[in-house]
């Protein structure tokens, strides 16, 4: 059984010109200790996805329909309360700017230390010296010492390594990282990366990695999931996405990614822009911006189907 | 930190010369405590001897140096009115002040800070809304029609509190006089601190209110909720403190402006404080009385703010860096 599964996910904003659906249908499941890498362009609803499943979607979005289920348990409806206990203790969250994710008023030490009695009953002496375990082992110098340091007295990736300290002490079975490397510098973001990855396969630890960064995806992930304006556009082992795109979108974010092997004078650009939210197309929602549509597309929006060793929601895979 | 406070103090003196000659060539040039003193009938000799004796045929510079002169050494005049030293005259009054100011601060932050907080949760909630209608009377009502419609309500109709004055005190070692002691010194701190505290009250609400809003929305919080930390954590804890920098601010200045001016309370419940002794000395244009009152709030004002900013040091670990 995955440890998560997400089942034709919608969420939807109700506003005054009438109801948005920000997800439609989303389905996926990630397995325990799997990196399932989520990928897509700003506005297409990864981030969305990651609050859905921890229920901190903003007001006024709600989910309208499908199930979110953690270990076979349904967890979309829950109550409040349980729904906090489990967000933390089963389910950490690593935010993208390290700089803001952390109350500038407290120590670290305090902010880790409260968030490991939160979830577990642990005497004040065992949660500081687990906190400073902590900081050990996301790779902060010192930590015996630093652990009554405040934020502000952290660089950058020090501060993001604090953040995933916090996103993991409460021994979660599931990470979701979104976009935790996109405020860091180049240089940094590798480091993160490894370190992330270290720690959730020490801990057997799955992760839903958030990024908009195909480099970090191919490093990383096992899976990977396409999204395009709400929808899963493709979703498959990392390998065939990359090497063998088989949604036109997939294909044309492949193709805009520089590489040093294959010099080329001029990235392929996928031409025009998402659509928004209140206007969205017929069919296929990509169809207006794909070189490969035809009439099916303007009319039926497809499902995903098996394509190759992927799946893609894209009429070209429909067996006729 | 010592020296800090130190240059802090020694700043504080300029200010104080220039607040002490403001208030001097203002009263130079208000009112004659001659023509007041003499009453109607006088003769031109006794006048003369008179604005001699007061010392108020010399330059205003020389008076206002004389003034300062006397003024290091503790000895702040003799009130033209009273004809008592101006410093025992304030030292009698100034705890009936401050006991009224900070009644009515505790009661403006104990009640206004939740009332805030809890309207910055429950935006929406009704009890929200009867809050910020409220709090929107409070703001605009004026201080002295708020009392003597309390006054009406309390004490004429329903004869539940006193109308005025200060009820029995009682002394507390040299000079300072409190009603905290008794019952009846406390029924009759009631209505003035609530005029004077309510004002306060909307204000702190209503700015905590913003802050409130403004840091539920930030990452920080979001992240809180992320590791699953409980609602009163959140909100009390991490939301509330950072809220309390600007907070802080406006309830020091605000209690500053309550101990100078609270004379209208005062002046409403006939309350033998600073304000009262104020009214009735701009009246007959005691200038050593005013002038002193004006150099004591400006100290007080000076005080608050060090105050404030050694909080904002004990509150804020990003403005401790370099100190």
């Amino acid at each position: 059984m995955p440890l998560l599964e997400v089942d034709n996910l919608t969420v939807e904003f109700p506003t005054r010109r009438g109801i948005l659906k920000a997800l439609d249908r989303v389905s996926f499941t990630i397995d325990k200790g799997e990196i399932l890498g989520v990928v897509g362009e700003s506005g297409a609803g990864k981030s969305l996805t990651g609050a859905a499943i921890v229920g901190l979607l903003e007001r006024p979005g709600r989910i309208a329909s499908g199930q979110i289920r953690l270990d076979g348990s349904r967890i979309d409806n829950l109550a409040p309360e349980p729904l906090r206990r489990i967000r933390g203790r089963r389910i950490g969250t690593i935010f993208q700017d390290p700089l803001t994710t952390l109350n500038p008023l407290y120590t670290i030490g305090r902010q880790l230390v409260e968030t490991m009695q939160t979830h577990a009953r642990l005497s004040d002496s065992e949660a500081r010296r687990k906190a400073i375990g902590w900081l050990e082992r996301v790779g902060i110098p010192a930590a015996a010492q630093r652990i009554d340091a405040y934020p502000h007295e952290f660089s950058g990736g020090q501060r993001q390594r604090v953040v995933i300290a916090l996103a993991l002490c409460a021994e979660p079975a599931l990470v979701i990282a979104d976009e935790p490397t996109t405020a860091l510098d180049v240089s940094i973001q590798a480091q993160i990366i490894t370190l992330l990855k270290d720690l959730t396969r020490d801990h057997g630890t799955s992760v839903m990695l958030v990024t908009h960064d195909m480099g970090v995806i191919a490093e990383t992930a096992d899976r990977v999931a396409v999204m395009y304006a709400g929808r899963i556009a493709e979703i498959g082992p990392v390998a065939d996405v990359v090497r063998r795109p088989a949604h036109p979108y997939t294909d044309g974010l492949m193709a805009s990614i520089p590489s040093l092997e294959h010099r080329v004078d001029r990235l392929r650009q996928i031409d025009g822009a998402m659509p928004r939210l209140d206007a969205m197309p017929d069919g296929c929602r990509f169809h207006p911006r794909c070189p490969r549509a035809f009439a099916r597309c303007t009319e039926q929006q497809p499902e995903l189907m098996a394509a190759g060793a992927t799946q893609a929601a894209c009429w070209l895979h429909a067996v006729s | 930190m010592f020296g800090f406070i130190g240059s802090r103090l020694l700043q504080a003196i300029p200010v104080l010369m220039v607040v002490g000659f403001i208030a001097f060539a203002l009263f130079a040039f208000v009112g004659d405590p001659v023509s007041i003193l003499l009453g109607q009938d006088h003769t031109e000799a006794q006048r003369i001897a008179l604005v001699h004796q007061l010392g108020l045929d010399q330059p205003f510079y020389v008076q206002y140096v004389k003034f300062l002169w006397t003024c290091l050494h503790g000895d702040f005049g003799v009130s033209y009115r009273l004809a008592q030293p101006v410093g025992s005259l304030l030292a009698e009054r100034l705890p009936a002040t401050l006991e009224l100011a900070i009644t009515a601060s505790v009661l403006a932050f104990a009640i206004g800070v939740p009332m805030g907080v809890y309207t910055g949760i429950h935006r929406d909630s009704l009890l929200s809304r009867v809050f910020m209608v409220g709090s929107l009377m409070g703001v605009s009502l004026p201080t002295f029609l708020l009392g003597i419609l309390l006054i009406l309500c309390f004490s004429v109709a329903l004869g539940w509190l006193p109308s005025f004055g200060r009820g029995p005190v009682v002394h507390v070692g040299s000079w300072w006089t409190t009603g905290f002691t008794s019952w009846a010194g406390i029924r009759a701190l009631i209505l003035p601190g609530i005029t004077l505290g309510l004002f306060q009250m909307t204000l702190i609400m209503r700015l905590v209110r913003a802050e409130m809003l403004e840091v539920l929305r930030t990452d920080y919080i979001k992240f809180a909720r992320a590791r699953g930390l409980t609602n009163r954590s959140i909100n009390f804890g991490h939301a509330l403190k950072n809220t309390l920098v600007p907070v802080i601010t406006i309830i020091g200045l605000q209690f500053g402006g309550i101990v100078g001016f609270s004379l209208v309370t005062e002046t409403v419940f006939q309350w033998p404080g600073m304000g009262l002794l104020l009214v009735q000395s701009v009246a007959v244009a005691d200038i050593p009385v005013m002038s002193a009152y004006l150099l004591l709030i400006a100290l007080v004002f000076l005080l608050i703010n060090l105050i404030v900013d050694l909080l904002y040091y004990a509150v804020d670990p990003r403005l401790r860096i370099g100190r």
